[in-house]
């Protein structure tokens, strides 16, 4: 137990800087305890484990899904072909736009209701009516409006990207504490301040999380947008793909979603962690 | 005021009237307030003079924050009338430190601090309130009493002429809170804001203040000078009859004392 004694002389509320060995937690608390690198990996491993066994034995048919090693050599050669990183660059293209344009209008119209009680009334309920609306239950009216072009490509995504952007930090920006509120009154902060230092800071963790469920939604609406006459993009290699029951190349297209999905949340995460450090919680 | 017959003394007048005739820090006439038809305060007059330390004390829902939120000017839509004069310059200190949770500890002092120098004098009003080395640190890294250190830090920086505190150490252990209240001396004595505070514990008001006012029926029902030589010690000549004096104005009997306040 003596892995250490208290310096003497130094008050309870004074801050000394003694090196301290590390020590093992002996016991867990009720939480889900500390992260092990590694382990949100075990899930995927699995599943991919299932595959390869599945394809190896003959119980996975090639037509119903092809074997991994066929998907990894098709995949190299859409990669030498240049296929794979054309289609890719338009699909990754479109989403960032889409999400650029969403975020901003979402985050301006949730600062706009937030802040003032004319904004809100303005803003709100048009941004309620969008969010009960089904997003790509509007697709055959933006396709009239805009064509099938890229605009209205970029449009789809940004209505998707919008609703949850607006959603969470409204929701945050309502939700921050009076007692704040109260303290920037008896400090007179100007209303600059108020802004960037309370209102902002406070509805962050709501917005960040907006921004997650926005990359999903994002992703989502390309799907479907690639779909509608393209010539480019991954929705359009798979769909081309289907018409030919190539698994091989609608497998390889899943896979590259998959990896550019988590790769986006894990991005947002990483943002997430690095500005929310002023937060305990169980994340971690 | 009591009169003086013969030659003219220097001792301070006694009860209730400020120690100089220069205008007070803080007026309050008339002042009335009630929530649902209720009246809390029912015509207070109140008067602090500058740098003067003053205790608010009052049984619990006699309406000590009540007036003080008054004061602050923090009670929109509160129904009432009377007048409130208060320096332009006001802190506040609450019974929670209300340290922005998502800015460091250097930030939340200076926070409304203008220009370049505000860094240096958050720092010096940290080192003075014993936590130098803590500007990087988080709010929620922070122990109870230094959250309370760090909250009087950002309250004093601005160099307020006037202090209103609201039971600021109610929440925190006996020895913590004896440590904050000798800094509290240090640092009003340094400063010399006018302060009110509020307190539930008698000790506490007869420590710190050189005036204590009761707050009772939502009028001032007593407002007496402490007129003891530091350091006021519990053990001091005069504190027990102060403190006699006072719980008995607050209507506590003895049964209760022997129990805690
Ligand atoms: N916002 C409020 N709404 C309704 N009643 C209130 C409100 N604030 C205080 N009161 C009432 O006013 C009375 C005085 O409260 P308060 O000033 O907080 O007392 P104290 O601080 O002396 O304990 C209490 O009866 C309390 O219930
Ligand atoms: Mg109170």
């Amino acid at each position: 137990m003596s892995d250490h004694t208290p310096a003497p002389g130094a008050g309870p509320e004074r801050s000394t800087t003694v090196p301290l060995p590390e020590r093992r937690a002996r016991r867990r608390g009720p939480g889900p305890g500390p992260r092990v690198p590694g382990l949100l990996a075990l899930g995927p491993l699995l599943l991919l484990t299932v595959w390869f066994v599945g394809s190896a034995t003959g119980l996975i048919e090639e037509r119903t899904l092809s074997a991994p090693w066929t998907v990894a050599r098709t995949a190299a050669d859409l990669i030498s072909a240049g296929t794979l990183q054309e289609h890719l660059l338009a699909s990754a293209g479109r989403a960032l736009l889409g999400l650029g344009v969403g975020v901003t209008t979402g985050l301006a119209l949730a600062l706009v209701a937030g802040l003032s009680r004319i904004g809100e009334g303005l803003v709100d309920g048009p941004m309620q009516i969008n969010r009960a609306v089904p997003n790509l239950a509007l697709l055959p009216l933006l396709i009239l409006w805009f064509g099938i072009g890229e605009e209205m490509k970029v449009i789809t995504i940004a209505l998707a990207v919008v609703v949850p952007i607006y959603v969470h930090t409204h929701n945050a920006l309502s939700a921050i504490d009076q007692r704040y509120v109260e303290l920037a009154e008896t400090l007179g902060t100007g209303r600059a301040t108020f802004i960037g230092r309370v209102v902002l800071p406070g509805a962050l963790p709501g917005f960040l999380l907006g921004l997650r469920f926005a990359v999903t939604a994002a992703w989502l609406s390309l799907v479907v947008v690639e779909q509608v006459n393209s010539t480019n993009g991954l929705g359009y290699m798979m769909t081309l793909a289907g018409s030919y029951g190539q698994t091989d190349v609608i497998v390889v297209g899943l896979v590259v979603y998959a990896v550019l999905g988590l790769l986006l949340d894990g991005l947002v995460r990483l943002v997430q962690r690095r500005a929310l450090t002023w937060r305990r919680t169980l994340e971690g | 005021m009591a009169s003086h017959t013969g030659r003219l003394t220097l001792a301070p007048p006694t009860e209730g009237a400020p120690l100089t005739t220069e205008a007070p820090a803080v007026r309050v006439r008339g002042l009335t307030r009630g929530f649902d038809g209720r009246a809390v305060l029912r015509g207070v007059d109140l008067d602090i003079a500058r740098g003067e330390f003053v205790a608010l004390l009052g049984r619990s829902g006699s309406g000590k924050s009540t007036l003080l939120r008054a004061v602050a000017g923090l009670d929109h839509g509160v129904a009432g009338a009377g007048d409130v004069d208060t320096p332009e310059s006001v802190s506040m200190v609450f019974q929670d430190s209300r340290l922005l949770p998502w800015q460091r500890v250097l930030a939340n002092v200076t926070l409304v601090l203008p220009g370049p120098g505000a860094r240096e004098r958050g720092r010096a009003a940290l080192t003075e309130v014993g936590l130098e080395g803590r500007e990087r640190a988080w709010p929620h890294e922070l122990s109870g009493g230094e959250l309370q250190r760090a909250a009087l830090a950002r309250s004093l920086v601005r160099e307020p002429r006037l202090l209103l505190a609201d039971e600021p150490f109610g929440a925190l252990d006996a020895l913590t809170r004896t440590r904050m209240q000798d800094l509290l001396l240090r640092l009003t004595e340094r400063h010399r804001p006018a302060v009110l505070l509020v307190t539930h514990s008698v000790d506490e008001a007869i420590v710190l203040a050189d005036r204590v006012v009761v707050l009772s029926e939502g009028v001032v029902a007593a407002d007496l000078r402490v007129d003891l030589a530091a350091p006021r010690e519990v053990a001091a000549p005069g504190f027990a009859a102060l403190r006699a004096r006072l719980l008995s104005l607050l209507g506590v009997d003895r049964e209760e004392r022997a129990t805690g306040e």
